[in-house]
């Protein structure tokens, strides 16, 4: 799961988005069965060849030529959502151990580990453009690269891992299905994949919530509190307004983002406030109404000033995230040593017996 | 041994106990891989609880369910080995944990697989298949840091030491039970002594042999990790989750 928040659900549970994902998957297939266009003839055409494949809507892939500043953006934005799964298992993680039945621990359990999966897949697109894991770790754990914002903040009740699957994997599917057609291949095609499993986070959080708030008074209060303190946070995750958005209009052009943040973000708060009254929860949001002229609900900005200083270091967490992430790193170090020194040994046999 | 109730109660508290320390170990594994391995053997261990436990509630006939059976009951009530409740430590002691464990359920559920009880016999039969990888991936890792760096070898054979006196207790013999722990001690000792050869570790003594779990009485570590565990479901009596 990942937003625009550095640097989504749908009809009551979310069937609505995965079709959207099925319709990309689809659009993918045709446009690889089209045959793309002849392979550059010299030099000259190179930059031709990238504007038309982009055109056309076909795909680029690794061993096409590319922009160098759009390798890069490419790097930077699938690293970002490849870390952001990886310290995003954290706050989730927090509740693996006290989960309050055994079907909810195997689903929770389950949930963190297929992120997990998502930041290894995601660190493998990253590859195919020429950088390798190791390096892009150490760009995370130096603080050179960052993580969505939005988990450096806490998971003090069990009603937060729920309001994390409806609101922030919701609010994530959102801004990932348009990527499900982004112009890099490899990118595009690991997009499908995780938004469908986001999909899947995204109901059974939502049912968590539903759970809860048909629940006892205690547990409707606790989902509630959830909302309250998840809701604007997960506004802010589609990033700052579109005036102040500094990637935006070069990654449009690119084919890499189709939609504007706040696009997103009111195709989010749309989605959400159906939701929440079947929920029977209140967004925590006085000034949210139904515009009829606009076609969509009227709502509170987020503070963005409180999205600056996240992103800048000064959320309730970053500094345990972070601090997490390096602590295992640092203490499995002796671990990854003893496992390249079994490899070379039992390397070493082999080219013996080879050379006898 | 209390018939069938006791036996089922045994296995699925053992693998109940090993799903929760192997679950610490998410977001905190010395390789992204190894995070989804062990996430995966502590879903295996779960799901074997789950099955076992919901079996035992029904043998019981108390109308107690799985929930019932792992959230509401102390640390004197729950029958799982010691083994089991040991903290992590380091990634060497779990692995010489996993390494103990599945080379004792691997045998055991492959022998429940044959037993008269249908019920018994279909977990044992979906659990072995899982045992077997456990197997495979703690054999592996075992030989890894056994033959990997020296400070490695140290602390695997370190690790291999501290949690052998505990194996004594998981065989126990119990000649009604639906498989008899002490027959499996064969099979266990011979493939644990072939991967500690392997690893280049020296196998550990047998001294003394720490047992209680099957009557309830633990090390000092469980009721810390069953007052976590419980927390949530126990502060809100009767509750749906």
């Amino acid at each position: 799961m990942y937003g625009n928040d550095f640097g989504a659900p749908e009809e009551a549970s979310g069937g609505g988005l995965l079709g959207e994902v099925e319709a990309a998957e689809a659009a993918l297939r045709e446009a690889a069965a089209r045959q793309r266009r002849g392979l550059p003839a010299s030099d000259d055409d190179l930059a031709g060849f990238f504007a038309e494949i982009v055109e056309a809507d076909q795909k680029i892939e690794p061993r096409d030529w590319m922009p160098e500043a759009y390798r890069k953006t490419l790097i930077r934005q699938i690293a970002q959502h490849a870390h952001s799964e990886i310290i995003g298992m954290q706050p989730e993680g927090n509740w693996i151990s006290r989960a309050p039945s055994l079907k909810r621990k195997a689903i929770l359990l389950a949930k963190v580990q297929d992120e997990a999966g998502h930041g290894l897949y995601l660190y493998a697109a990253a590859e195919t453009l020429g950088i390798s894991r190791d390096e892009l770790v150490d760009l995370l754990l130096d603080g050179r690269q960052k993580y969505s914002s939005i988990f450096n903040y806490p998971t003090l009740t069990w009603a937060d891992v729920g309001a994390i699957g409806w609101l922030v994997d919701g609010a994530a599917i959102v801004n990932q299905v348009p990527l499900c057609r982004c112009s890099y291949g490899p990118y595009a095609r690991a997009m499908i994949r995780i938004c469908k499993e986001e999909s899947f986070h995204q109901r059974q959080g939502y049912e968590i919530l539903h759970t809860l708030a048909h629940g006892t008074p205690e547990q409707k209060a606790m989902a509630q509190d959830a909302l309250d303190r998840w809701w604007y946070p997960s506004l802010a995750m589609f990033g700052p307004p579109d005036g102040e958005s500094t990637h935006s209009t070069q990654s449009m052009a690119w084919k890499i983002k189709r939609f504007s943040n706040d696009e997103l973000r009111q195709r989010f708060v749309d989605m959400c406030v159906q939701q929440a009254e079947i929920l029977g929860l209140t967004i925590p949001d006085p000034g949210l109404r139904w515009n009829d002229e606009r076609q969509a609900y009227d709502y509170t900005q987020p503070d963005y000033d409180e999205l600056m200083r996240v992103i800048k270091g000064d959320g309730p967490c970053n500094r345990e995230r972070m601090a997490h992430r390096r602590r295992a790193h640092a203490d499995g170090a002796w671990v990854r040593e003893a496992a390249a020194a079994y490899a070379g040994k039992r390397a070493a046999e082999k080219k013996e017996k080879v050379a006898a | 041994m209390n018939g069938p109730f006791e036996f089922a109660l045994r296995l699925g508290d053992d693998a109940l106990i090993a799903a929760q320390r192997l679950a610490e170990w998410t977001t905190r594994a010395p390789e992204m891989e190894e995070d989804i391995a062990l996430a995966n053997i502590a879903l295996d261990q779960l799901g074997a609880a789950r099955l076992l436990l919901t079996y035992a509630g029904e043998l019981e006939g108390a109308g107690r369910d799985e929930d019932a059976l792992a959230y509401l009951r102390d640390d004197r009530e729950f029958r799982n080995c010691l083994l089991v409740e040991l903290p992590n430590d380091d990634f060497a002691v779990t692995m010489a944990k996993l390494l103990f464990l599945s080379a004792y359920q691997l045998p055991l559920y492959t022998a429940l697989a044959e037993c008269a009880d249908e019920r018994l016999a279909a977990i044992g039969s979906k659990a072995r298949k899982e045992s077997a990888y456990h197997l495979d991936h703690a054999s592996l890792w075992v030989k890894r840091l056994g033959d990997g760096t020296e400070e490695s070898h140290r602390r695997m054979q370190a690790a291999a030491d501290q949690v052998w006196p505990y194996v004594a207790e998981l065989f126990t013999p119990d000649p009604g039970a639906p498989v008899d722990p002490a027959t499996l001690r064969a099979e266990f000792d011979a493939t644990v002594t072939a991967v500690l050869t392997e690893a280049t570790l020296a196998r550990p003594e047998s001294g003394w042999a720490p047992a209680g779990g099957r009557d309830g009485l633990h090390t000092e570590h469980l009721s810390y990790l069953l007052a976590e565990m419980q927390v949530l479901h126990r502060a809100h009596p009767g509750a749906k989750w």
